[in-house]
């Protein structure tokens, strides 16, 4: 195995155009440079792409009761927003431009703790046994109340590689709709209206479900080893009718992002297989993991050694991936929500 | 959009007049309705009555002109009612009264205008108009007036953010048909509201419309497939014209 090849992050969410494009292709081992902008003429027609629609929370809170940040990490209920109960992790507080492993020493808070971000009040429900920083809490407002307070009081998980802090504007896809995601589904973020329109004029056929991505980082070690936590997701009939006719004319399904890719192939696992409706997507990505739906993949980049990049595996093999971060490398792709994109399309 | 019970509706500006009555007509045929508007006392009372009559509500305050008001309700309207497949743009300010000429119109007071009446719409549709396009569902409707057609002296500020605003929608209706989602927009005719008080104190409201009427032949025209996309529709000729 060839040893793991760093990518510069890009560090601002400000583009200049459109993201390159490193197109990885199993069904003849090649690898090529082209432009996002381009995908509409590397896809065939008939080709189905499926975009998960989530828009981003602001789901970081600054505690104002302790010393302490918590970020929102998904949904612990099954009902969003109405009687909510989230997964959560707490940080010591800090600026957005330290990073999250210096920040990993958080206050604890126990079991029935109150805490405060400003006008938000909530309560610890649970503490995980092994990781004291993994909690589940509840909040005092439920529906519309419970959003109005999280948009006041939250902020936009920040990263801090970036140049300046991030707001709500910078990671939202062009298609999104219900406020799901804890952290932006970011392989669309480079996917822009235009791009959508000549999607369509090529006859790629778009499909959208819903996915609530989770944080992507801990800052430690033994918790991101757990990640991703169960995420809800919501398939709609009219992307389970456009996946069956896809692949009953054998055409391709193509993910945008890991979380659809997460959602399609936990639900096809179900006893009753890919049918419309919610659930809670619990599958592993990792190596080993045989897909059943989804063609192939358009995502960020990611080095090897990272769980994204074990999921790229189930596509293509280790030795052509391997090339292609070597190639990304050289010819100075850029990783992380902001970066480059990769279309790594499967073996037949 | 016959069937008003598969239809997630926002209507901006709802807590009175044309806005008010639209949500209203919405949600008694059927849909499930978001109303916005800047004040939270009317918009409540508008909204208990909408559920004791039967109908879906739900009721957001933003101010329209604000950029980071935008996020927020559009995230609650979508969670609150479901991706949203109707989007009305009906909120808008005057500028300062009485009406003035348009050389004594304030920078700031024209700025405050065009982001109420034009950028908010931009900004609202920006972001919810994309979802629409990748469901192939939605219709956007803009509720213009005949002073953004005629040069009426003293409605400076309102008429030039109309005149404006019905450009957008020509604009977003040509990128926008393609995916499957109409935009048009409405000159409603001279009503019995508050703005047409606040604007002409001595009308005599006898010979000014019913907002209510106003609103049922504006939910007609979302119903109906002949409106052409783009087009800028009179509410009083509309009956007519179908």
């Amino acid at each position: 195995v060839t040893a793991a090849v760093t990518l510069p992050p890009a560090r601002t969410p400000e583009r200049t155009g459109p993201p390159r494009l490193l197109v990885v292709d199993g069904s003849n081992q090649t690898i090529r440079d082209r432009s996002l902008r381009e995908l509409p003429t590397l896809l065939e027609p008939g080709d189905l792409l499926v975009l998960n629609d989530a828009a981003t929370l602001p789901a970081s809170l600054a505690l104002t009761s302790h010393d302490a940040e918590l970020r929102l990490a998904g949904f612990d209920g099954d009902t969003a927003f109405r009687d909510v109960v989230f997964r959560a992790v707490l940080f010591r507080s800090g600026s957005w431009r330290e990073p999250t492993e210096e920040r990993v020493a958080a206050p604890a808070l126990g079991v029935g703790e109150r805490f405060a971000a400003g006008s938000l009040r909530g309560r610890v429900v649970a503490v995980d046994s092994r990781e004291p920083r993994l909690v589940t809490v509840r909040f005092e407002p439920t529906g519309a109340a419970l959003l109005a307070a999280l948009y006041r009081e939250g902020r936009v998980i920040q990263y801090s590689y970036l140049t300046r802090p991030l707001e709500l504007w910078d990671v939202q896809n062009g298609y999104a709709a219900r406020p799901w995601a804890f952290e932006p589904p970011s392989a669309g973020l480079g996917i822009t209206f235009g791009l959508l329109t000549g999607l369509r004029r090529r006859g790629i056929e778009l499909a959208r479900l819903s996915h609530a991505a989770g944080i992507s980082s801990t800052g430690s070690l033994s918790l991101d080893q757990r990640l991703p936590f169960p995420e809800r997701y919501e398939i709609p009939v009219e992307a389970v009718d456009a996946v069956a006719r896809a692949r009953a004319s054998g055409r391709r399904v193509i993910a945008v992002g890991t979380t659809v890719v997460r959602a399609l192939e936990s639900a096809a696992r179900l006893p009753d297989g890919l049918r419309a409706g919610e659930g809670s997507a619990t599958l592993v990505l990792g190596p080993g993991f045989r897909r059943q739906v989804v063609d192939g993949i358009l995502s960020g980049l990611h080095e090897q050694g990272t769980s994204h990049f074990s999921l790229l595996e189930s596509f293509v093999d280790r030795s052509l991936l391997a090339s292609a971060n070597r190639h990304a490398a050289e010819s100075g792709y850029l990783q992380h929500e902001f970066g480059d994109v990769c279309l790594v399309l499967g073996s037949a | 959009m016959t069937n008003f019970q598969q239809t997630a509706a926002l209507v901006t500006g709802a807590s009175r007049g044309l806005g008010r009555a639209l949500a209203e007509r919405l949600a008694e045929r059927g849909a499930r309705v978001v109303l916005v508007a800047r004040g939270k006392g009317a918009l409540d009372e508008v909204v208990e009555g909408i559920r004791r009559r039967g109908g879906v509500a739900h009721g957001l305050t933003a101010d329209l002109g604000d950029k980071h008001a935008v996020h927020p309700l559009a995230a609650a309207a979508a969670e609150l009612v479901g991706p949203l497949d109707l989007l009305v743009h009906n909120a808008s300010e005057l500028g300062p009264t009485p009406l003035r000429p348009l050389l004594d119109t304030a920078c700031e007071d024209l700025t405050r205008v065009l982001d109420v009446n034009l950028v908010g719409p931009f900004r609202l549709s920006k972001i919810i108009a994309g979802s629409m396009a990748l469901r192939r569902r939605g219709t956007i409707v803009h509720v213009s007036s005949d002073a953004s057609v005629n040069a009426y002296a003293g409605w400076g500020a309102y008429s030039i953010s109309k005149a404006a605003l019905d450009h957008l929608g020509r604009l977003l209706a040509v990128e926008l048909e393609e995916h499957g989602v109409r935009v048009f927009s409405v000159d409603p005719g001279e009503m019995d509201t508050e703005m047409h008080r606040a604007a002409l104190p001595d009308a005599d409201p006898h010979t000014l419309l019913d907002p209510a009427a106003v609103a049922r032949t504006i939910v007609r025209m979302i119903e109906s497939n002949g409106v052409p996309p783009g087009a800028r529709l009179e509410a009083s000729s509309f009956e007519v014209a179908s």
